[in-house]
């Protein structure tokens, strides 16, 4: 009977740790997702994934402070967005200021495609 | 008449884009941090370098002062060259000047200190950078002048100027 109840106790210890262990990996991947998408303000073009400067190495942890507080990714970006402005994260927000230039691809497109039915159907 | 209205079209899009392109040329390449003003100070505990004591983000505010808070560590070159002006402004003037030592060795800490002397009230500790984010700050040196309702009325990348100087003096006065 004792030995059932050990048996049962180490099956149990062994599940918990095995799901600590999968919640820590997630973080960590969740971690270098959110990392990608931020900019390293200063350092030219990497991301806060790529880069090993101290500002970068400070948002890593943060982040990681962030998920194991139980914050949401949206949290944290609108946290970091709050402090050091929009110019952080990779995908700017669709708004009047950049209307041109989410809009322009588009616009150009259909320009384009104008310009070829009239060469090839009008002329 | 029609082909050349088309062409016309065409040569305005054309000089509109060249135009844009043009003026995106003097731009610096280089993110320029927009000055913020009036922001209130982010909350944040951090441990005091000589006593160890914790302390929270409004326990820096000492009342009726304006609060200077400086990041600074013993390791950046900028930050000994700043550091005889800050000397300067707590020898001259009653403004409360707490530093932020930023990923620093206790030990290397106290030596630049001792070396150079101590301007700071407080000196709260940075091992991780954490505290820096929530005061959004880049890197060191950093200054900010927060007035008595703890909002940051003005922010320093990089050491203090003198027109920096002159500028702080003349807000606390």
């Amino acid at each position: 009977m004792i030995k059932l109840i050990k048996f049962i106790l180490l099956i149990l210890f062994l599940i918990l740790s095995f799901q600590k262990l999968l919640i820590a990996n997630n973080n960590s991947l969740l971690v270098d997702k959110i990392s990608k998408n931020l900019r390293c303000l200063i350092c030219q073009g990497q991301s806060v994934y790529d880069s090993q400067s101290d500002f970068a190495l400070s948002i890593k942890t943060l982040i990681k402070n962030k998920l194991q507080e139980g914050k949401s990714e949206k949290q944290i970006y609108d946290y970091l967005k709050n402090q050091y402005g929009e110019w952080i994260v990779y995908d700017p927000e669709f708004d009047k200021k950049n209307l041109l230039l989410w809009t322009f691809p588009l616009i150009l497109f259909i320009f384009g495609g104008l310009l070829i039915y009239r060469k090839v159907f009008i002329n | 008449m029609k082909k050349n209205i088309f062409y016309l079209i065409i040569l305005l899009f054309f000089t509109f884009i060249f135009t844009i392109f043009y003026i995106g040329l003097d731009k610096p390449n280089f993110y320029t941090p927009k000055e913020i003003k009036n922001k209130s100070l982010e909350e944040f505990t951090s441990t005091e370098l000589f006593s160890n004591e914790q302390f929270s983000s409004n326990d820096i505010i000492e009342n009726n002062k304006f609060t200077l808070i400086n990041i600074w560590s013993s390791w950046c070159v900028p930050c000994r060259l700043e550091h005889a002006a800050l000397m300067d402004l707590s020898e001259k003037t009653d403004l409360n000047i707490v530093g932020l030592n930023y990923k620093d060795k206790k030990n290397n800490a106290i030596k630049f200190l001792n070396e150079l002397g101590n301007p700071f009230s407080k000196i709260l500790t940075d091992p991780d950078g954490i505290v820096s984010i929530s005061l959004g700050a880049y890197g060191v040196p950093e200054t900010f002048l927060l007035n008595n309702k703890s909002k940051i009325i003005r922010k320093y990348i990089g050491p203090l100027t003198k027109e920096n100087i002159l500028e702080i003096i003349k807000i606390i006065k």
